[in-house]
């Protein structure tokens, strides 16, 4: 089994004074696709902001690729290689969609997608280029969103709930691009409440709760584990 | 109309000309405070006052060190905006995530502090500052004469305007920073380093400041209270163009310059006033700016 691509260990973060992580323990392998599970609060968001560094306090061990980040500005943390995708997608209004796509400076001198390839995972965008940042459909936003961490030579990619509120087709298009890019080398840390969708992407499953990660299960298992997955998620 | 009025051309061109020269600082300086206002959220109550130091410096470097107006021209907005740099890096960073009163507090004593510092050692009397031998003399444009360093200033102040839109609006620099803007953790979080860009953005407005004050050395005497003088009316411009938009400050700044000038001829006793006439109204009517985004 290969080295972790990333490895959290004993992680807690804060915003302000409510501590909303207490311990979470986890690890990500080079080429996976795992998911993150939990109900609303369990704090997956927090989990990816915390790798990301980019909430108010944390502590315990975040090493990416055998290098510990968790005292590194977020900055630095992507110019090592580590992206997000936001929940809230934060695309830039004042920006035109090109300039959307082409702000995220480059990590590394190779690695990412050409325009071309993106442009084949996501012909609307190419048709938009010129328009603004703002006048794109929630499905165009979430494509632009991943569509510009993947140009940029970052290798290990953070999607948070990419496909909510979104059409069951374009639901279906953001599979495939992740379909894609796991086989184009990418390792991808997924928050997902689509359980059912995520589990035809994911290699393995952790489950969040208050906190912490209370269960974890390869995909292969997911059908023998369904019982518990619905008391936790409490669907 | 104008022999009816009894003004004759020379005076209406005339006031034109110092309204056009006004507003080369007016927009110069609320530029500067947009692109400052727009990244850090900092309304830059020192803006006048690094004006002054701009001004000051190049009659410094004049004075003792022989340096002449071409060279102050790129050396003074230098060693100003790092002054500046530094301003934000050990006092205005410490304000941020606060309300806007407090940096703007900071700004007010700053400007306060640095006036009064010119005072005390060069007195509040103006010091000459010759125009370059280059640019001695006027064009006579047939109806009128224009001096040939009033045309440079309004020139000059043109460019370095559009030159500093262009590179805001249309290039990559400028789009990190119309993204930082708008949500810095996330620009942050692409790689880019943030907090370098602020202490930058706040170097290059003050150092368009200081530009500004090489400009109007030879035109207004350097005088420590010059920057306090200009700075409430470069206010109004920024309020009435609306807070944060580049080209908005730019063309107002234009524009209010050449309504003040015209007020002189048609009618002088409000022609100190008029602009915050206009500021009073454009709050009442459209209080984001004529140019600005609602809030």
């Amino acid at each position: 089994m290969p080295d972790a691509a990333l490895k959290v260990a004993g992680l807690e973060a804060w915003y302000g004074e409510s501590h909303i992580l207490h311990g979470v323990d986890f690890e990500v392998r080079p080429g996976e696709v795992v998911t993150l599970l939990g109900r609303n609060g369990a704090g997956k968001t927090t989990t990816l902001k915390s790798i990301m560094g980019i909430v108010g306090k944390r502590k315990g061990s975040v090493t990416y690729q055998g290098r510990e980040t968790i005292a590194l500005s977020s900055d630095r943390i992507a110019r090592a290689g580590i992206a997000l995708c936001p929940e809230e997608r934060a695309i830039f209004h004042s920006l035109s969609v090109r300039e959307n796509l082409m702000l995220p400076p480059r990590v590394a001198a190779e690695g990412g997608l050409t325009l071309e390839r993106i442009f084949t995972l996501f012909p609307n965008l190419k048709e938009r280029l010129a328009s603004g940042g703002g006048k794109l459909s929630g499905g165009e936003q979430q494509m632009l969103a991943i569509a510009r961490i993947l140009r940029t030579g970052a290798k290990f990619l953070m999607l948070d709930e990419p496909t909510e509120g979104l059409a069951p087709v374009i639901v279906q298009q953001i599979g495939r691009t992740i379909q894609e890019i796991k086989k184009a080398g990418f390792t991808i840390l997924l928050v997902e409440q689509n359980f059912r969708w995520a589990s035809t992407l994911a290699d393995r499953f952790y489950v969040m709760e208050h906190g912490r990660i209370v269960e974890r299960f390869a995909a292969a298992d997911l059908s023998a584990n369904m019982d518990k997955l619905h008391d936790y998620l409490g669907v | 109309m104008l022999i009816a009025l009894a003004i004759t051309p020379q005076q209406l061109y005339g006031q034109l000309l110092i309204g056009l020269i006004n507003g080369s600082f007016y927009a110069l300086l609320s530029l500067g405070l947009a692109v400052i206002f727009g990244m850090l959220n900092v309304v830059n109550f020192a803006h006048g006052a690094f004006y002054m130091v701009g001004a000051f410096v190049a009659y410094l470097l004049l004075q003792y060190g022989g340096v002449t107006y071409w060279f102050a021209l790129f050396l003074v907005p230098a060693i100003v905006g790092l002054l500046g740099a530094v301003v934000e890096r050990l006092l205005i960073r410490r304000l941020a995530g606060l309300d806007h009163l407090y940096s703007l507090l900071l700004t007010f004593g700053l400007a306060l502090a640095m006036q009064g510092l010119f005072q005390y050692y060069f007195g509040s009397s103006g010091k000459p500052y010759p125009a370059p031998r280059e640019l001695a003399g006027a064009y006579n444009l047939g109806f009128m004469f224009l001096p040939k360093y009033r045309a440079w200033v309004i020139v000059c102040s043109l460019v370095v305007c559009l030159a500093t839109w262009f590179a805001i609006e249309k290039t990559r620099l400028g789009a990190y920073l119309r993204a930082a803007t708008e949500n810095p953790t996330m620009v942050r979080a692409f790689g880019v380093n943030v907090p370098l860009m602020i202490t930058a953005t706040y170097g290059f407005g003050v150092a368009l400041a200081a530009f500004a004050g090489v400009l109007a050395a030879p035109i207004y005497q350097v005088r420590p209270g010059m920057g306090a003088d200009i700075i409430a009316v470069v206010f109004a411009v920024v309020v009435i163009g609306g807070m944060g938009s580049i080209l908005g400050s730019i063309l107002t700044g234009f524009a209010l310059g050449v309504v003040e000038g015209l007020t002189k001829v048609f009618y002088p006793e409000i022609s100190n006033t008029v602009v915050f006439v206009i500021m009073a109204i454009v709050l009442i009517i459209r209080p984001s700016g004529l140019f600005g985004r609602a809030a």
